[in-house]
């Protein structure tokens, strides 16, 4: 007997085939909606003066000259502006004593960042709203600024948020199995400490919002550029005293997000609410250097680790000291200690030891705001755990992928948890090694490694392993207690000429959930691809969901699609036997056409069914109601979170004298389950792949110590370009999650977790002649120098 | 962010964006290809209220030569130099560095004039023009006048020209017969300003009556003849002796600074590195 048939193998499937995205037409011919091109009759362009000290008291502000020049509307400060809108604190009640202070919309009386805006001037153009805004005469008194974090707790620094008793915002430990006796009883312990440059994620528009509060409606409209509008509606509603019923959130295109439009904005509320100050519609679009002192930071951490392991490569402990610093607020709903809470969650669970020790503390500091950008914590995680693997494998002289062979959980050992308490279904580490270890040639690389030793070309092999939160539950927010939708809600219908239309709570950014949902549906239904439309991005016309975040967008969202497809099609197989007096159960649907399951033969095209429905239904019998829109939500249970993993490999060079290093080869293979769509994964993982690589090598926020970002523009934070990016090679292994039919799990973020890991581990091991470690990122041509001159002399 | 509001002129003729430049006074800035002047506008780090644009002065326009000099209007854009084959054939050192300059699109409008008068103590072209010895011909309200590639750089961003002239030709002697060259930098992405580079030219043997003229560049405030340096491969009996004494004279030659790319320390590390090499590179063109 053959296997039987999954629910995914229609006829004509578009599932697992690479078909063009429906948007890329109007993308390409420059007919996208972006936030930042719109524009409404009235508007405003609101630009913010925004303090230029890391800590200083607001002793006043003069606008009297602001408001006299051409085109101004008006200039507001931050206490005038909370009139409109109340502050908010970004704690969640599962994160355990996690503790921030009220922010505004705007600071009133303290400015706790440099970039912290402390008034607004809105006028015609935004020329004219930055002439305004140099007007402004703002006086401030410095404060002294907490900028180190390694010293944020000691008692002579002083208080972000006296109220707040320290500048501690959070901290977690944990202890599972035996530590100590690992420690003890290990033939070798490796130990390092791992230095994560604060970075961002540089999205190409940069962030954008105008909104429109009509008095006559009493309805707010904002066109946002945001990546979960339900969730945005509900915060609207909230601090601007509205019904949500009075808030619209509508979010076409996006020119990228990664995770950096998930996040509520002081300078996004204050946009708001100065349109329903204003009774007009204002638009605010942050420019390249607002951007960088004020879409979210992440990932500045330090973090020690500790591992233990016997002389046959048995890995028996890890332990972590984790430390990082948020800037001033928690950030609000999704809060700034998930990261933290990522990384205690995350290092270790590759592996089989049940010995581990975790701490993290979340520190404030006066430097912009730090939240989740794309594969929150897991870089982090990766880097510490596959730095600490491969120093247990120098220790005692094994071959870095033998140790891994060694430790990784076995692929026949599902369903199982890690130290943690992370559920795992069905992962696939020896068989994405396997993988890993044929496309790269490791061997042969190893060979040409040894033979170029000779001539004084360094290069290195670094292997990373990861595992990826996707598919989140209502474990993530939900139970905390924000209003953040962790199910989605489908819609579709079949209108009057058998075309099919689609609502979605997913939205888009760029990474293809339109293309994913006309795909399932199309599939699900029986229908050509181009039949299907999908909107997308509207509260008011799209059901109730989660939009992008966490992975979530074709598990989630696009089980709900697949859900409402077969309803659908069930609803239309109705109408059908009901016209041709036959079992709806006998039909099928295929390209459109009504066929008979059995052998084929085509009955009836949707067309005809859909005119019958919507304009003879007098020919159809009385008690029958054809139904032909049909709504599914989906959620996962019984899993909080659909694990997945990978590892990933990279092949580079080091120039010794310079401190250069030449990436030459990347290989990721990964495990997301069903894949939907070959060529959106793909892209999916090379474009994570890509920006952890800048991670690796570029990206870095830095402050100086009086907590200015000294290189806010284009040219100063380097982001990595296509030049110094080398061939990404993607494979995939295939486990698809048994909790939906779709069996899809998340490709988002994978790329992005274990790309700087793999790098690192690959410079040291190109350094190891020289016996040098280095476990600081970005690793910069000074950094790499450095630690090669230390050993030299 | 959006530049202050200003008055644009697009000048006719040469003698026109002079006079418009004297008359605008200090209020008065030249735009060519607009690739450094555009961004500092834009980031509001200059608040001309009256740009001349001079991008379309045939008079600065094209590339000749006579027996003895190659001349370069100061209007030509890198991706002219980048293609010419009068350049390529007399001036290949210029084609090496043009690669290194930004990228395509902005290869396509900055000018070679815009980028000497813009003066980024890391830009190739000025480095180039000091190792080829060039002269760069000024025109201003009291005339001609010409200034070696040596003094014209004063520093960051700063140059002999004064706010009335106009950079209008660059003359580049042609290079005797075997003269070989050499350009290198150090740029963490591909169409970066370097971290540090070096263009160098050299004339005449391996071994003894031999010229050279290495210049650094994104090491100090301005491009730097390496005098010293050149001192000691020069009176080397073989260039290659020379190589550590030259190394070590460097620390005579430049002054390197800290930034975000690189402590002084490390700069300095890195141009011995370029020299090293780059007289590796001289030698094989030798042999070659
Ligand atoms: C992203 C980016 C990367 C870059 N990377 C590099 C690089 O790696 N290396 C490099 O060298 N350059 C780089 N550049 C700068 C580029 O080479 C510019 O083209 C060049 O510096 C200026 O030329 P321009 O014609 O555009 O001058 P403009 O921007 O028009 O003018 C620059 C300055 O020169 C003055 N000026 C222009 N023409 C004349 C003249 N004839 N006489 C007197 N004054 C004049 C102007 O008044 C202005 O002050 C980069 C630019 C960008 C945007």
């Amino acid at each position: 007997m053959t296997d039987p048939l999954s629910p995914l193998d229609r006829p004509n499937s578009y599932i697992g085939r690479t078909v063009p995205r429906p948007n890329l037409e109007r993308l390409v011919e420059g007919r996208g909606t972006y936030v930042s091109d719109m524009t409404l009759p009235r508007m405003g362009h609101v630009v913010f003066v925004r303090s230029p000290y890391a800590h200083a008291r607001i002793l006043d502000i003069d606008t009297t000259a602001a408001k006299q020049c051409a085109g101004v509307i008006a200039v507001v400060t931050g206490a005038e502006l909370a009139e409109q809108c109340s502050p908010w604190v970004g704690v969640l009640s599962h994160l355990k004593g996690l503790k921030s202070a009220p922010q505004h919309a705007m600071a009133i009386d303290r400015a706790c960042w440099q970039g912290e805006a402390v008034c607004a001037v809105v006028a015609a153009t935004r020329a004219q709203a930055e002439d305004a805004a140099e007007q402004v005469q703002v006086q401030y008194q410095e404060l002294e600024p907490v900028t180190d974090m390694r010293t944020a707790l000691e008692p002579h620094i002083p208080l972000i948020h006296p109220e707040l008793g320290d500048n501690l915002a959070f901290e977690r430990s944990l202890d599972a199995g035996e530590v100590d006796k690992a420690f003890a009883e290990a033939d070798a312990v490796a130990e390092a400490e791992f230095v994560f440059g604060r970075h961002t994620g540089v999205t190409l528009e940069a962030r954008a919002i105008l909104a429109d509060w009509n008095p006559g409606e009493r309805r707010l409209t904002v066109y946002q550029g945001t990546q979960a509008p339900h969730m945005m509606q509900n915060i609207f509603a909230k601090h601007l005293a509205l019904e949500e019923a009075q808030v619209r959130v509508v979010c076409k295109d996006v020119g990228g997000s990664f995770g950096i439009k998930v996040h509520v904005y002081a300078d996004e509320m204050a946009t708001a609410a100065l349109s329903k100050r204003l009774k007009r519609p204002v638009k605010f679009v942050a420019d390249r250097i607002e951007s960088f002192v004020t879409d979210i930071h992440a990932r500045d951490h330090v973090c020690k680790g500790r591992i233990a392991v016997k002389q046959d490569g048995t890995i028996t402990a890890f332990a972590i000291d984790d430390l990082t610093g948020i800037g001033p607020y928690s950030m609000y709903p999704r809060t700034s200690a998930i990261e933290a809470n990522q990384v205690v969650n995350l290092v270790g669970g590759p592996y089989q030891t049940r010995n581990y020790r975790a701490r993290t503390r979340v520190v404030f500091q006066n430097k912009n705001v730090m939240c989740q950008y794309r594969a929150v914590g897991h870089p982090i995680a990766c880097s510490v755990t596959e730095g600490l693997v491969d120093l247990a494998a120098r220790a005692i002289g094994m071959d870095p992928l033998a140790i891994r062979t060694k430790n990784l959980i076995l692929d026949d050992a599902y369903p199982t948890d890690s130290p943690s308490g992370l559920k795992f279904e069905a992962l696939s580490h020896h068989a994405s090694l396997a993988k890993l270890k044929q496309m790269m040639d490791y061997d042969g690389l190893r060979a040409e490694q040894k033979r170029l030793r000779q001539q004084g070309i360094y290069r290195g092999i670094g292997i990373a392993s990861f595992i990826e939160v996707t598919n989140p539950s209502a474990a993530f927010y939900g139970v905390g207690g924000a209003r953040i939708s962790s199910q989605d809600g489908v819609s579709v219908r079949m209108d009057a000429t058998g075309a099919i239309i689609v609502q979605t709570s997913l939205t888009e950014q760029g990474q293809g959930s339109e293309a994913l949902t006309a795909q399932v549906v199309a599939s699900a239904l029986g229908v050509a691809l181009d039949k299907v439309r999908v909107i997308l991005g509207d509260t008011d016309n799209t059901p109730y969901g989660g939009g992008t975040w966490a992975s979530r967008g074709a598990g989630i969202g696009g089980e709900a699609a697949w859900q409402a497809g077969k309803a659908l099609r069930m609803n239309i197989l109705k109408v059908a036997g009901t016209i041709l007096q036959t079992v709806p159960e006998t039909l099928d649907i295929d390209q459109g056409v009504v066929i008979d399951k059995e052998t084929g033969r085509e009955r009836i095209g949707l067309d005809e069914v859909a005119r019958i429905t919507y304009f003879r239904p007098d020919t159809l019998p009385a008690d029958f109601q054809a139904e032909l829109l049909v709504t599914r939500h989906y959620v996962p249970r019984q899993y909080p979170f659909a694990f997945t993993n990978g590892i990933q490999g990279s092949w580079l060079e080091v120039d010794t004298e310079t401190g250069f290093i030449t990436l030459l080869n990347h290989w990721c293979v990964e495990d997301c389950g069903t894949i939907i769509n070959p060529q959106l994964v793909d892209e999916q993982i090379r474009g994570g792949v890509v920006q952890g690589l800048g991670a690796a090598l570029f990206e870095h926020c830095r402050y100086d110590e009086s907590g200015q970002l000294t290189n806010g523009t284009m040219a100063d934070y380097l982001v990595p370009m296509a030049s110094e990016m080398p061939d990404i090679e993607v494979g995939h292994v295939v486990s698809p999650t048994l909790e939906s039919e779709l069996g899809a799990k998340g490709a988002g973020e994978a790329g992005t977790a274990g790309a700087a890991a793999a790098v690192a581990n690959a410079v040291n091991d190109a350094l190891d002649p020289f016996d040098v470690t280095i476990t600081e990122i970005p690793l910069t041509p000074s950094v790499v120098l450095k630690a090669l001159n230390q050993r030299r002399s | 962010m959006k530049a202050y509001a200003f008055d644009y002129v697009r000048a006719t003729t040469l003698e026109d964006a002079l006079a418009l430049l004297e008359r605008a006074g200090d209020g008065g800035k030249l735009i060519a290809g607009g690739q450094s002047l555009v961004p500092a506008l834009n980031l509001r780090l200059l608040a001309p209220q009256l740009l001349i644009d001079i991008a379309h002065l045939a008079e600065l326009r094209g590339i000749s030569s006579d027996d003895t000099h190659i001349h370069l209007g100061a209007g030509t854009r890198h991706v002219e130099l980048a293609t010419s084959p009068l350049v390529g054939q007399t001036l290949p050192l210029l084609q090496m560095a043009i690669r290194h300059v930004a990228h395509a699109a902005i290869r396509n409008r900055g000018t070679l004039g815009g980028n000497l008068a813009h003066a980024d103590p890391a830009s190739e072209l000025p480095a180039c023009m000091i190792a080829l010895e060039a002269v760069m011909l000024v025109l201003g309200p009291k005339g001609e006048r010409q200034v070696p590639a040596g003094e014209f750089f004063k520093g960051l961003y700063e140059t002999a020209l004064e706010a009335d002239e106009i950079l209008v030709r660059i003359s580049i002697p042609r290079s005797p017969a075997g003269t070989r060259c050499h350009f290198n930098e150090l740029a963490r992405r591909a169409g970066d300003y370097a971290m540090a580079g070096l263009a160098m030219v050299m004339q005449g043997q391996d071994s003894g009556d031999v010229q050279i003229r290495p210049v650094f560049f994104g090491i100090g405030d301005r491009p730097v003849l390496a005098r010293h340096a050149a001192l000691c491969l020069q009176q080397a009996e073989n260039l290659i002796d020379g190589l550590e004494a030259a190394q070590q004279a460097l620390a005579l030659d430049l002054q390197p600074q800290d930034d975000l790319q690189a402590d002084s320390d490390t700069r300095m590390q890195l141009a011995k590195v370029l020299l090293k090499r780059g007289l590796a590179d001289l030698l094989a063109q030798g042999r070659g």
